[in-house]
């Protein structure tokens, strides 16, 4: 698990394990997905269709739709869900790659 | 399809305020929202981050579990979860559940969709670290994350509230970057009577104030030329401040130039709007208790036009008064009786407004952005690119959309529009009100395939 | 005389039309409606279309050809003028059967068709496994296609925005936000606008798409023009996979699949409905299983513009010679035709396009 996150989680909680494109990382249960990878220090969560820039969470209220990933095949805004055991989250429709800018 | 006398869209103060009362007086009342615990976003996870957190998020936090409280003893059906995409008249409602869509019918609508962050396009606004103050309000109310190493830039009381609660949590920013000027507060002294009734409020900011200066937070203020620069993400602010260039290395950027009404929905059902140049921003036309030109459409909250959570939820209050009488369920003498000390209240918490909006305008370089900044987010549009639309004969945003793409992707615009209506309003000499705003369209938001083509099926409960 | 020719509508056809003018050097005036206008040129699908047209005219079948014969070309010239490319592909289109017996009804109206056609009409019949090798993603219960290789799709917006560009920098001179109220004919003609303009031309072209049917008649025409709504949706953007166009799902260049469309006679009413748009997920699943988990980011509705019998119609008027009236529902098909030869037309040069068959003496009640 990264420890050079931007961001500080000011309590500890259970944690349970989740894959994020391909990487296992261990995450609050029931916390807020978006918020869970970023204290994890995932920064980049997509690349953008358009032109293949990086992008991460903006809005952390469903609005922006910068926060998207994959899970179970269908894109999803990682603000708007939550974290259980054994979640596999990648990159939308592997938009990871070489263009991983972290 | 369950049909109910009111069905309420958000959950925040307006919408819980509202559904209660339409409640208490003998609506049945279905509340949808988005999130999973009620709040909205001001009192976003507020039941769970006042027991975790309270110290740090302060009293007015701690307020909203009042209205979550009175919300869990009403008889209001409150589906968490719930995403919204169409509205269609008679009125049908269909959301998105768990991954199923789901659909509900209402006699009456009541839309409490809350506020947006203003758009603020300023170069590298796209970069992974770069966030909405809002946004990370939201990290440390609903998931105790915060930014280790922030600059906070833009203007507004939010700034204040979120770098104090910052300092709070022992994390403070390492920066204020403010855009607005000694000369905005001169502008807003004219509005002093209302400041002063609005005392208390004022009270609360310099109190904020206070305790980001005993952190030693720097401030900067009449900033411009702001940038935010990084390989992949954000990594330095650059700004003018005081006759001088600078450049703050850091982490996290998180923007704020006020926040405007979020009105997707009602737009998507016809709803008219107006624009409102106090604000900077389209507000629906609605009456006091909320009434809007669309027969059984109301609005109340920030989604009606700014006033803050106090008023949101006064706004909710009145607006059920005006659905229970016309339902019925109320004469006019009790909603008025009722209605009364909720009108002087709103009165007295809208006293602030004037000085605030004058105190805090938004900044003027990200109204109108330089040519290469992105102003669509989801399609990488930059504002030449609507400049150069406007000089092929775009009138509206509507045929610059058709041109370019502005508004197209998944956000719908509502991080694009307001900036593609100013650009053009600028480039053709028009008003926002000529110019007009995007067409919005169900989905509200996005919705697979897979759970519309589910609804094709006849339902079991279609008979009913 | 300000201009040889006003032209009454700045949508793709109309604009097409002054962009064949303009490149004959003739001037030119488009006036053209507001942001809110019913605009077809908006809302369409994008084919580049033969099959399945003119089953019962089989002039119509021909001039779609023709069009879409000289489509690259007239795209390659827009995107070389204006720096952006106008995206066209035209590797074949599919009629997608979920059924033998519709499949081989249909196949036998297209040979009825071919023949009339003098054997010009190149298309062949793809069984469930063949078009599986071409379209890896397609559902079990498609029987099979008629693959047309004579379609194709195009990025209809792009079009537009390329011809707005190019009318303008060619010296066309384009008016917006005008309704057109009255057009006099004391000696040239006199175009009024709601807002006081007053345009005089020479000649003045209607492709005022729906608007016709209000104009057309002060005009001199009949322009039974009417609105039938279709619903479109579109999905978010998705890595390649559907390969060719139908009229039930297209990738389209930026990669969103686009997918259409009802057909829907409801009036003037363009907004999207929950059925609409669940009937049409529906039938796009069945088409590409795979959809099912596909994001539907964006649907709207536009209004086709028909005429009784969904042919153009292409007429000069009897009270007004030298106002013509160019409409059709296929404005993106047609619009290399528009562009290229439809200035012979009004100009009658020898190399005029018979379009006899074309003019609004079909309706006359005989």
């Amino acid at each position: 698990m990264k420890t050079d996150s931007a961001f500080l989680e000011l309590e500890d909680s259970p944690r349970v394990a989740v894959w994020f494109d391909g990487a296992e990382l261990e995450l609050p249960e029931g916390a807020n997905l978006a918020a869970a990878l970023l204290a994890a220090g995932v920064g980049v969560f997509r690349h953008t269709p358009v032109s293949s820039e990086p992008r991460g969470p903006f809005c952390m209220m469903g609005a922006c739709f910068d926060c998207l990933v994959e899970i179970d095949g269908i894109v999803r805004q990682a603000c708007m869900t939550e974290v259980v055991e054994g979640l596999r989250v990648s990159r939308p429709h592997g938009t990871g790659g070489e263009h991983e800018a972290e | 399809m369950k049909r109910s006398d009111l069905v309420i869209i958000g959950a925040g103060p307006a919408g819980m305020a509202a559904a209660t009362t339409a409640a208490e007086h003998g609506l049945s009342v279905t509340l949808l929202d988005e999130q999973s615990r009620p709040g909205g976003q001001i009192y976003r996870d507020v039941d769970r981050a006042v027991e975790k957190r309270g110290g740090i998020l302060g009293p007015d936090f701690g307020h909203g579990r009042t209205l979550t409280r009175a919300l869990r003893e009403s008889a209001v059906e409150h589906v968490t979860g719930a995403v919204v995409w169409s509205i269609e008249d008679g009125f049908r409602i269909s959301y998105t559940k768990g991954g199923r869509a789901a659909q509900v019918a209402a006699d009456r609508i009541l839309l409490a969709t809350g506020a947006l962050e203003r758009p603020m396009p300023v170069p590298g606004w796209t970069l992974p670290g770069v966030m909405t103050a809002g946004a990370a309000q939201i990290l440390l109310k609903q998931s105790g994350v915060i930014a280790r190493r922030a600059v906070l830039v833009g203007s507004g009381p939010l700034l204040y509230l979120i770098a104090a609660q910052m300092v709070r949590a022992g994390t403070p920013p390492l920066a204020l970057v403010e855009t607005q000027s000694r000369a905005d507060l001169r502008r807003a002294a004219r509005h002093a009577g209302g400041a002063l009734r609005g005392w208390p409020y004022l009270a609360k900011g310099l109190k904020l104030m206070a305790e980001i200066a005993r952190a030693r937070v720097p401030r900067f203020t009449g900033a411009t030329d702001i940038a935010i620069e990084g390989a992949g993400r954000a990594e330095t602010v650059s700004f003018r401040s005081g006759g001088k260039s600078r450049r703050l290395v850091c982490d996290t950027v998180l923007l704020h130039h006020g926040v405007v009404p979020n009105t997707q929905a009602a737009r998507s059902i016809g709803v008219a709007h107006r624009w409102n140049a106090t604000q900077a921003a389209f507000s629906p036309v609605v009456d006091r208790w909320g009434i809007t030109g669309v027969e059984g459409v109301y609005i109340a909250g920030d989604g009606a036009g700014i006033g803050g959570a106090e008023v949101a939820e006064v706004a909710g209050r009145l607006a059920s008064l005006q659905i229970a009488a016309e339902a019925g369920r109320l004469s006019e003498a009790e909603r008025d009786r009722l209605a009364a000390p909720l009108f002087r209240k709103k009165a007295r918490d809208m006293a602030i407004r004037p000085f605030l909006d004058a105190a805090f305008p938004p900044a003027t370089e990200a109204l109108l952005p330089e040519d290469k900044t992105i102003i669509c987010r989801c399609e990488e549009v930059t504002a030449g690119d609507i400049r150069r639309y406007a000089q092929m004969g775009s009138l509206g945003p509507n045929q610059t959309k058709a041109f370019g793409r502005p508004g197209m992707g998944p956000c719908q615009g509502r991080y694009c529009g307001l900036t593609v209506t100013a650009i053009l309003s600028e480039a053709n000499g028009q008003t926002p009100d000529e110019t007009g705003y995007f067409r919005i369209r169900p989905p509200l938001k996005p919705v697979t395939l897979g759970e519309l083509a589910a609804m094709e099926t006849p339902q079991q409960d279609a008979a009913e | 005389m300000e201009a040889d020719y006003a032209i009454i509508g700045g949508g793709v056809v109309g604009l097409s039309v002054a962009w064949g003018l303009l490149k004959r050097d003739h001037r030119v005036i488009v006036l053209d409606g507001d942001d809110g206008s019913f605009r077809a040129s908006r809302g369409n699908f994008g084919l580049v279309w033969v099959q399945s047209k003119g089953m019962n005219q089989p002039c119509y079948a021909r001039w779609s050809q023709e069009s879409a014969a000289i489509w690259a070309e007239f795209a390659e010239e827009l995107g070389n003028n204006t720096g952006r490319e106008v995206p066209l592909e035209q590797k074949g289109g599919y009629d997608l059967h979920f059924s033998e017996e519709t499949l081989e009804a249909t196949v036998e109206k297209y040979e009825v068709l071919k023949e009339q056609l003098g054997g010009n009409y190149p298309y062949e019949v793809l069984g469930h496994n063949a078009l599986r090798k071409e379209e890896p993603h397609i559902g079990p219960t498609v029987v099979g296609a008629i693959l047309h290789y004579q379609d194709g799709h195009a990025n209809p917006l792009k079009l537009l925005r390329a011809l707005a560009d190019d009318v303008r920098r060619m010296g066309g001179q384009v008016l917006t936000g005008k309704t057109v109220t009255e057009v006099g004919k004391p000696d040239g003609f006199r175009v009024q606008c709601s807002d006081g303009t007053t345009v005089e031309a020479a000649n003045v072209v209607l492709s005022a798409g729906l608007g016709a049917a209000e104009l057309g008649p002060k005009l001199g025409f009949k322009a039974p023009v009417r609105p039938q709504r279709g619903q479109v949706l579109i999905t978010e953007k998705l890595p390649k996979m559907i390969n060719r166009p139908s009229l039930i799902a297209r990738q389209v260049d930026e990669g969103g699949i686009q997918i259409g469309a009802t057909n829907e006679e409801v009036g003037f009413d363009d907004r999207v409905t929950q059925p609409g748009l669940s009937g049409l997920a529906a039938q796009a699943i069945a088409a590409y299983p795979a959809l099912g988990r596909a994001q539907l980011v964006r649907s709207w509705a536009a209004l086709r513009v028909l005429s009784p019998d969904g042919l153009p119609i292409y007429q000069e008027s009897r009270d007004m010679p030298g106002c013509y009236l160019v409409t059709c529902h296929s404005g993106i098909t047609l619009a290399a035709a528009h562009a290229r030869y439809l200035p012979d037309w009004l100009e009658r040069t020898d190399a005029a396009p018979d379009l006899e068959v074309f003019s609004e003496d079909r309706f006359s009640v005989s």
